[in-house]
């Protein structure tokens, strides 16, 4: 069965802003699949966005030859299995599981977790950030001797904890608390370089200035004081 | 080498029964090891420092935690008998897609209808929602899987044994808003790894009495 054939349709409908979206962006990339992307405006979400995920509304959706995916870390594995150039995930069957407990430990606990930062003040966020650092402790000693979180190169867990490089990371300056402290951790400031250098993740990441203006702009919108 | 498994467990525990049961349908043998949850051991908190929580599946010694990361960790290494996600890569998705619907809105829904006081009501509306909108993915098939019982099965039906505890604090007959459901239940409990792995509802009604008592809302 030919991988890729002139009639092969790849839509992404996503949001610029938004991790999930982002690292779709990352993994089509890395494996050199052309794609149509849709911006979405997850404020008014349109009706193309309610069919294709009628179950969560939500993006990412991936479209392939018609067929929609949902869920980001589905859709990512979707990508894996599709389109077999630049594997994502190891090919040792436990590396693999361990790569997909550490995606998720990333999107359940720390995003889940940092996201109540957002907001807070005094001793409830001093909780807050206690805890999200407890969490992000795990992926300090899991960079212990690599390079990147998949080992030597980018891997699966790299691309979904882009979340924590260039989303918690970038808005430590708004939010007015450094969650993530060099000091504190060595490893995950040293494996954001490593990241930065890729010229796949250079590309693929929402522009630096207007990705701050923007969370600016929500938090504004939300009524939450910035820093 | 020989093959060991052991299953760090909880007899209550819906997410338990998932790798009980994809371990029986692959016919592997394991050394079952129940967890006292309100006294853990230290070889719990070893095998699973992150969370801290069973299921914890131990394969020659190397830990596999997260029962749906389970499953799929079964149904990789012992690939020979009963396949329990499709191969077809958009089959896989929709099987990943909705077991992870299950795991955000099933649990965390159910939970508040016995484990949330005040709560009872909304929580159990919310839950025959959840349900309907299974039934509804579910429709005219024998299973998730369509012919062949599986991934999605197995994510669900432990909930079935704690369906008593729910419309017993939620005030709600699942079997009258979704009787498909409880026939699909009904077909997945003719097999024996699922009537095997799903205690009785009796004995779950106690556990949980118990631990309301616990948590002081009773």
């Amino acid at each position: 069965m030919a991988e890729r054939s002139n009639s092969e349709e790849v839509k992404l409908l996503g949001m610029w802003a938004s991790p999930f979206s982002r690292r779709i962006e990352i993994a089509l990339t890395l494996k050199g699949v052309s794609y149509e992307f849709l911006e979405q405006d997850i404020t008014n979400k349109s009706s193309l966005l309610l069919q294709l995920n009628p179950v969560n509304k939500m993006i990412p959706v991936l479209v392939h030859n018609g067929k929609p995916i949902s869920e980001s870390l589905v859709i990512l594995e979707y990508i894996d299995e599709t389109w077999r150039d630049n594997p994502i995930l190891p090919q040792d069957p436990y590396e693999r599981t361990m790569a997909r407990f550490w995606s998720k430990f990333v999107d359940e606990q720390i995003y889940v977790t940092a996201m109540k930062v957002v907001g807070k003040t005094g001793k409830e966020r001093d909780a807050v950030v206690e805890a999200t650092r407890d969490l992000l402790m795990f992926l300090e000693k899991e960079l212990v001797g690599k390079d990147f979180l998949g080992g030597k190169s980018l891997g699966f867990v790299d691309i979904v904890a882009t979340l924590v490089a260039f989303w918690l990371m970038r808005t430590e300056e708004i939010v007015g608390v450094k969650v993530v402290p060099v000091e504190k951790f060595p490893e995950i400031h040293r494996w954001v370089k490593n990241l930065l250098g890729n010229d796949v993740i250079k590309k693929c990441i929402p522009p630096e200035d207007e990705h701050l203006k923007y969370i600016r702009a929500r938090m504004e919108k939300l009524n939450i004081k910035s820093a | 080498m020989a093959e060991e498994v052991i299953l760090l467990d909880f007899w209550a525990s819906m997410f338990g029964m998932r790798t009980r049961i994809a371990l029986s349908e692959k016919r592997v043998k394991y050394d079952h090891r129940e967890e006292d949850l309100w006294n853990k051991s230290s070889f719990l908190l070893e095998m699973n420092p992150v969370h801290k929580k069973i299921p914890v599946l131990i394969h020659n010694g190397k830990p596999v935690c997260e029962s749906l990361i389970q499953i799929e960790y079964i149904d990789e290494t012992w690939p020979d008998k009963n396949s329990l996600l499709p191969s077809d890569p958009y089959k896989r998705a929709h099987a990943k897609f909705w077991a992870d619907f299950i795991d955000k809105k099933v649990n965390v829904t159910a939970r508040r209808i016995w484990a949330a006081k005040g709560e009872e009501q909304e929580a159990a509306k919310e839950f025959i929602e959840i349900l309907k909108t299974l039934e509804s993915e579910l429709g005219d098939k024998k299973y998730f899987g369509d012919e062949t019982f599986g991934y999605v099965d197995i994510a669900l039906i432990g909930f079935y044994s704690w369906f008593g505890v729910y419309e017993k604090f939620g005030n709600i007959s699942i079997e009258s808003e979704c009787s498909k459901l409880i026939a699909w239940a009904k077909r997945c409990l003719e097999r024996e790894s699922v009537a095997k792995a799903l205690p009785e509802s009796e004995k779950v009604a106690t556990f949980v009495s118990d631990c309301r008592k616990k948590l002081g809302l009773e």
